[in-house]
């Protein structure tokens, strides 16, 4: 539809911008990229009062125009491209009322592109609060765009809101701010005239940021860059005499826009939480009891759910075997595609739990916290503070946390995070971790209360974080600076947790792996499938022809000897060949053949472990009864010795082997687009799969 | 004096920047001159520092606030 109102959202971070964004579009939204680059574009629809539809771009939260990262190049991009599909007609504006004068700051700079803007004024309950005293009439004349006071989290105001977007028209009304030409005298109207750009502020933009402008082509670019050399324009210079400029403006149009009350001396709520939040001894104590309530709620909590879920497929494998014609399709379906599908999915309630953690944390303004206790111990290792939300985001999923690495503005940290978060344990290790814990560690409790497979279970997390922590320290020493680093950040107030923004993220999280996770999976099973169920040449009919015949069939009984035929079946198979031929490398690991199928084709995503474990020992056993994939596991024998496979060591082997090495396609591919070259995604699988192969090794001979 | 000299509890106004770069940085977060900066707390191990700056709350290093120039 081309004739569509677009409304882009913009603002601070921290401003309640995606609360609005939700607001306004409810579930009605999708995320993208922007053409090109990698940065989350999330759109929607909003119905207007007047029965249009107007779609809404939620744009990254930015201080300024020029940007400091990848993310917030973006705003500027889309702003200033009429030929971008997302360019918007109109801009809402949001701003935190609490903290006017810093938020107007951008807002002249949007305002000076001249396209029409509206101004949401959020959190006003915060402002009153404070003693700020804003009258909206004489800001909304002053700067000459509509005002609108809304609350964001208690969608009060959103009706005004959208009726001054269906009121909005097409040509700008704001007033002008500052003096843009007296910036860069002659290089603006030049630069304008012959790129033909008819607004001075963007043709001073284009000066600024022409390197990493994507839109403008190479002779552009240099052409701007022969003029800045012609009227000797200093980039730096001209930032902070237009940043003064501007704040010169806010502070005339606030002096009687705004009243501030002398407060009553009380300190803040947000002020006092922070005492206890951030303090030396306390600080820590607190933040190591969060991570441990929540390994704790991701066992105990999951255990309903996961066992429903696991009867679910068990009930379905069930079913599909007594209705559907036994043959080769149903063995497909259901020793294939059912038993590494239910391998995986069983998984969702755990990766939930850890989710909705992750995305409260987030939420209230804690992470905000962590960054700031964490980042001296993180400099001296070579991270920064702002690493920390990678890592920790690094317990859900790499691939997220290695793209919100953008934040860091600094090459050297932003490289060491991106080489060592693919260490931290992220949720598709959680489905071998607990398979493996469930069958090796028991179930019980230590002082009445601290669950012992929880505990082995955050002892792999703090071995991953401390991986990474001292890999990174490493790396420190290796790669060379190039710029020095800076840490600037806001600590914005703290805030309940809006649940349905914790819902949302948690769903589209979890929606995202069971899709992706699910597509390989799949496609995984069915090869593994075809692979374990026929075999190269003849060897098939010559196993048949060797158990039936009398020597056998005198000796064991019917069943025995199914058995036998399977696993023989199974080890003649071409998995099973693929699995023999890799045998020597991992025996010294503690693994036989089979483990070593599963390492293969988990290389493509680590969860397919479970996946392809459950296949084989489907292919494997008799279809009689159906089991869960632990108790497959569980009743495993070596053929030879009779012995159980999975014993603590091997199990524990395997943990490290997978805490350790590069098992993920997408995580490569992120690695990739992020630094832009093979190098850092080929030494990162190298470096983890050395280490995964010789911590395992010492794992499994000290504890054989 | 330097923000970075400042103790937690102890105010000042901004007076001006030593380093042209940060400057533009720090303006753009509300750090302004003749704007009054309170610090809040320093972290844990004796660096980064959170001050009160234009209504809300700002954490940075200190070799970031040694650049910023106050009025005593």
């Amino acid at each position: 539809m081309n004739g569509e109102l677009k409304v882009a959202l913009v603002g601070n971070p921290n401003t309640g911008k995606s609360t609005l964004f939700n607001v306004l579009t409810g579930l009605n939204q999708k995320t993208g990229n922007f053409p090109g680059v990698t940065v989350d574009k999330k759109t929607g629809f909003c119905k207007l009062p007047d029965s249009r539809s107007a779609k809404i771009i939620d744009l990254p939260g930015t201080y300024s125009l020029y940007p400091k990262s990848q993310d917030e190049s973006i705003v500027f991009q889309v702003l200033a491209d009429k030929t971008n599909p997302v360019h918007p007609d109109l801009v809402i504006f949001i701003a935190d009322a609490s903290n006017l004068k810093r938020n107007l700051l951008l807002y002249t700079q949007v305002a000076d592109l001249k396209i029409p803007v509206i101004i949401a004024l959020n959190m006003m309950d915060l402002a009153d609060k404070g003693g700020i005293e804003i009258s909206i009439n004489e800001l909304s004349s002053k700067l000459g765009v509509p005002v609108v006071p809304v609350s964001a989290r208690r969608q009060q105001g959103i009706d005004a809101l959208k009726q001054a977007v269906a009121f909005a028209g097409r040509i700008p009304l704001q007033q002008d701010t500052i003096e843009v030409e007296a910036l860069a005298p002659g290089l603006i109207s030049h630069i304008g005239r012959e790129l033909q750009i008819d607004q001075p502020y963007t043709a001073l933009q284009f000066a600024h940021q022409h390197e990493t402008l994507k839109f403008l082509s190479q002779e552009q670019s240099d052409r701007i860059e022969e003029l800045e050399q012609q009227y000797s324009f200093h980039s730096s210079k001209a930032q902070a005499s237009e940043t003064i400029a501007r704040y010169n403006y806010i502070n005339d149009v606030l002096f009687d826009t705004v009243k501030v009350k002398p407060k009553n001396g009380s300190e803040t709520l947000s002020n006092r939480i922070d005492k206890v939040l951030t303090h030396k001894v306390g600080g820590f104590l607190i933040f190591f009891a969060i991570l441990f309530v929540i390994f704790q709620a991701i066992f105990a909590w999951s255990e309903y759910p996961m066992g429903m879920i696991e009867n679910l497929f068990v009930w379905l494998s069930d079913m599909f075997r007594s209705t559907l014609p036994a043959g080769v399709l149903t063995d497909l379906l259901v020793d294939g595609v059912l038993a590494g599908l239910s391998g995986v999915l069983v998984f969702i309630p755990q990766i939930a739990i850890l989710f909705a953690f992750i995305s409260i944390l987030e939420d209230t303004g804690y992470m905000a916290r962590v960054t700031f206790m964490m980042d001296k111990i993180m400099r001296k290792v070579g991270l920064n503070g702002k690493s920390v939300v990678p890592i920790i985001g690094g317990l859900a999923c790499a691939v997220p946390s290695i793209m919100s690495t953008r934040n860091i503005e600094n090459w050297k940290d932003r490289m060491i995070t991106i080489m060592v978060t693919p260490l931290v344990s992220c949720s598709a290790r959680l489905p071998i971790y607990t398979l493996l814990i469930s069958l090796v560690v028991p179930d019980e409790k230590v002082w009445g209360f601290i669950n012992m497979q929880g505990l082995a279970l955050m002892a792999m997390y703090v071995l991953s974080i401390v991986s990474a922590i001292v890999v990174a320290w490493i790396m420190k020493g290796i790669i060379r600076s190039r710029e020095r680093g800076y840490f600037i950040m806001e600590l914005p107030v703290y805030r309940m947790p809006r649940w349905n923004t914790v819902l949302l993220n948690m769903y589209e999280k979890v929606k995202t792996f069971v899709l992706e996770a699910g597509k390989i999976i799949v496609a995984i099973s069915i090869v593994l499938w075809v692979m374990a169920s026929y075999g190269p040449g003849n060897r098939f009919e010559q196993i048949e022809a060797q158990y039936r015949s009398p020597q056998y069939t005198q000796k064991y009984s019917p069943e025995e000897l199914d058995r036998m035929v399977s696993s023989a079946r199974l080890e003649n198979s071409y998995a099973g060949v693929l699995g023999k031929t890799i045998e020597p490398v991992i025996k010294p690991l503690g693994y036989d053949w089979k483990i070593g199928i599963s390492l293969i084709t988990s290389f493509a995503a680590r969860e397919v472990f479970v996946g392809t474990m459950a296949t084989i020992y489907s292919v494997e056993g008799d279809d009689s009864h159906m089991d869960t994939v632990r108790e497959k596991m569980r009743s495993a024998r070596d053929p030879k010795t009779g012995l159980p496979v999975f014993t603590t060591a091997v199990a524990f082997s395997l943990m490290i082997f997978y805490a350790f090495a590069m098992q993920c396609m997408s995580t490569v591919a992120v690695v990739y687009r992020e630094t832009k070259s093979w190098k850092w995604p080929t030494i990162q699988v190298a470096y983890m799969t050395a280490m995964a192969y010789f911590a395992a090794l010492l794992v499994y001979q000290l504890l054989k | 004096m330097k923000l970075s000299q400042l103790e937690p509890g102890q105010a000042g106004v901004i007076k001006e920047f030593t380093d042209l770069e940060m400057s533009v940085k720090l303006m753009e977060m509300g750090c302004l001159p003749g704007e009054p900066i309170v610090v809040e707390r320093i972290a844990p191990f004796g660096d980064p520092m959170a001050i009160t700056v234009s209504g809300y709350q700002l954490s940075l290093r200190k070799r970031e606030a040694s650049t910023i120039i106050l009025h005593r």
